[in-house]
């Protein structure tokens, strides 16, 4: 499997009157194609920081990310913006959606935004939608769906462009506990079957279950990569 | 290009819009503006009060101004004499036939009449309103005498005939060949005079009054007196006399020529006159002074209600941003939005003040013309834009870094 995403000696500082506090301390990491990785850890230790920094919201202070091979930092903000909308996909905790679009609009955005819409694109997000379970929602607003549904759409919306890397923070924040499995678990299918590379940053453990990695970050700091399933199933249900 | 290039980067504006996005702006725009219609049409008609109340207080202006001005500004004549001393005003001002007939010597003039103004009444049969007119005394086929467009000229100095301006003959009824009674106070006494309608001229009403036009020495036995009546005749006293010259674009020289060849006078150009007409610039200085304020509210509210919304979408706006929605995409479909909202109220504040406007009595000072009009919509359409600027601040500093809650 090809490696998508990597990063090296990743940090990055905020000076807060005179106080230097590091949010992101030297973290190292990596995601192969296929693969569906958890970013996990306590408020505070810096998981949504590196998710910005690997979505090329934030700079890093020091270090490299480097997606498909492409430096991050080297990139004007322009040309950020550009690889955001070709290359990356999102799904975020709030304000995911767009209110004033359907459930097809939504999705059909990213499409739009790439200049890919056309009636192979329309066609393509008509199938997603339906094999996430929304075919009887396509007309509806987002104010019209449940929280699982908002979050399926907003999978729908991260995948339909094809990106190489899909970032998800917190997509199960706002879901009661068989909903946020439902959606997990229908993220996990679709990363593994499209063969792209995904990072869910979540502070629930037990969502980790349906990845291939997990990567704990403490103050700032990488605490542990694991990989084993075994370890990761007793990562995921530490009382069992 | 140095713009080009430079301002996209200091406003961090991402330009490129990609193959197919360009209409992107729009229907975002179009969405969003479609899916809240009802809070958006909301807007629209606080715009189109604005609009009316712009619309009104122009028309109010222009009505007002045009009831002080009206005859002065298409009396057919170049230059207005007045005596000297008298502060351009036409009721202090007294002129006599010497000075006349001294006007009249000057090479370069083409016409002269004579004006004199005062008030009177026409009185109607029992229970109907008089209304009160400008009594103007002309000279028949000289400067002064407005054209008229139903009936005839007057013919005669002395003769009880009448040209009545339009406004008289809508308030009235009165038509051409009719005989109507002037009533003026001679005295301490009220006297009455029948007069014919010789022919019925366009408006030309003179300080707020609709006019009433009769031969000068008509104009001289019928206008009030303080006191009983002398040889008036012998000696006409009128206030102001009318030049027309061979070349008008001649008047600030012959103005100058005409102050010097004959004493004690003062000449001016007719918009000098009607601006000078008492209480004409306090009156439009204090309607553009509401309408200005009434286009500042309207900054404010539209502005405000604008600053609101973005200020709600703030969350949204880092979303789109981060998904890579260009920021000047963002902008365009705001821009694109104001400008709708704001055409819109514009149209509708337009047309109901023109439906308002067909149930008022023409007896409301309210004229719409198009200049004003113009002017005023003008004026609308950019308040909306105007209004959005703050927003547009705050859209321009939404960062993407907002969708993951992390932005300053």
């Amino acid at each position: 499997m090809s490696t998508v995403l990597e990063t090296c000696a990743v940090s990055k500082t905020y000076k807060v009157e005179k106080n230097v506090i590091k949010a992101v301390d030297e973290v190292s990491l990596s995601v192969d194609a296929g693969e569906f990785v958890a970013l996990v850890g306590p408020s505070g230790s810096g998981k949504t920081t590196m998710l910005a920094m690997l979505a090329g919201l934030l700079s890093p202070t020091d270090g490299s990310i480097k997606i498909n091979g492409q430096e991050l930092a080297s990139m004007s903000e322009s040309k950020r913006s550009r690889f955001r909308r070709k290359k990356i996909g999102f799904t975020f905790q709030e304000s995911n959606l767009v209110p004033y679009l359907t459930v097809l609009e939504n999705v059909e955005l990213l499409l739009k935004l790439n200049g890919r819409l056309d009636r192979d694109g329309k066609q393509r997000v008509k199938d997603l939608l339906v094999t996430l379970g929304l075919d009887e929602h396509l007309h509806n607003l987002p104010s019209q769906l449940s929280g699982g549904q908002q979050q399926r759409v907003a999978i729908a919306r991260a995948l339909i462009h094809n990106p190489d890397i899909v970032l998800a923070d917190e997509p199960t924040a706002s879901l009661d506990t068989e909903r946020a499995y439902q959606v997990v678990e229908t993220f996990a299918n679709l990363i593994h079957s499209q063969q792209l590379a995904g990072i869910m940053v979540t502070h629930d453990l037990r969502m980790t279950r349906y990845v291939d990695k997990v990567i704990q970050m403490q103050d700032g700091q990488l605490k542990q990569i694991i990989q084993d399933k075994a370890e990761i199933s007793d990562f995921a249900n530490p009382q069992d | 290009m140095f713009i080009e290039r430079s301002l996209p980067r200091a406003l961090n504006l991402d330009l490129n819009f990609g193959k197919l996005s360009s209409p992107l702006f729009l229907h975002l725009a179009w969405k969003e503006l479609w899916r809240n219609k009802s809070r958006y049409f909301l807007i629209s008609l606080v715009v189109a009060l604005i609009t009316t109340l712009v619309l009104f207080i122009a028309g109010l202006a222009e009505g007002l101004g045009l009831g002080n001005r009206e005859y002065l500004q298409k009396l057919n004549a170049d230059l207005i004499l007045y005596q000297e001393g008298v502060d351009l005003s036409i009721p202090s001002s007294r002129l006599d036939h010497g000075k006349l007939n001294d006007v009249w010597r000057i090479p370069g003039v083409k016409a002269v009449g004579s004006l004199g103004f005062s008030n009177a009444a026409l009185v109607f049969g029992e229970g109907q309103e008089p209304l009160d007119i400008s009594l103007i005394g002309v000279d028949p086929g000289k400067p002064g005498e407005p054209p008229a467009v139903e009936g005839r000229q007057l013919s005669g100095k002395r003769d009880k005939e009448a040209i009545i301006g339009r406004n008289v003959a809508l308030q009235t009824g009165l038509k051409v060949g009719d005989n109507f009674t002037l009533k003026s106070i001679q005295g301490a006494q009220e006297e009455f005079f029948t007069l014919q309608v010789a022919g019925i001229s366009d408006g030309r009403q003179y300080s707020l009054q609709p006019s009433v036009f009769v031969p000068h020495l008509t104009w001289d036995r019928i206008k009030p007196k303080a006191a009983e009546p002398g040889d008036d005749a012998s000696d006409l006293i009128f206030n102001t006399i009318a030049v027309a010259l061979d070349d008008p674009a001649d008047w600030p020289v012959m103005a100058a020529m005409l102050e010097e060849r004959v004493s004690d006078v003062e000449a001016i150009d007719r918009q000098t006159a009607y601006e000078s007409t008492p209480g004409y610039q306090a009156q439009q200085s204090t309607l553009n002074t509401q309408r200005i304020f009434t286009l500042l509210i309207g900054v404010l509210v539209i502005g405000g209600f604008f600053q609101i919304q973005t200020l709600q979408k703030v969350a949204q706006i880092g979303m789109l941003k981060a998904i890579g929605v260009p920021s000047l995409a963002i902008i365009l479909a705001f821009i694109v939005q104001i400008v709708a909202i704001t055409i819109l109220g514009v149209a509708i504040g337009s047309v109901g003040t023109l439906l308002l406007s067909l149930s008022f009595p023409v007896t409301i000072p309210i004229v719409f013309t198009p200049q004003s009009n113009v002017a005023a919509i003008s004026s609308l359409l950019i308040i909306g834009p105007l209004g959005g600027l703050v927003s547009l601040r705050i859209l321009l500093k939404v960062e993407p870094l907002t969708a993951l809650g992390l932005a300053s």
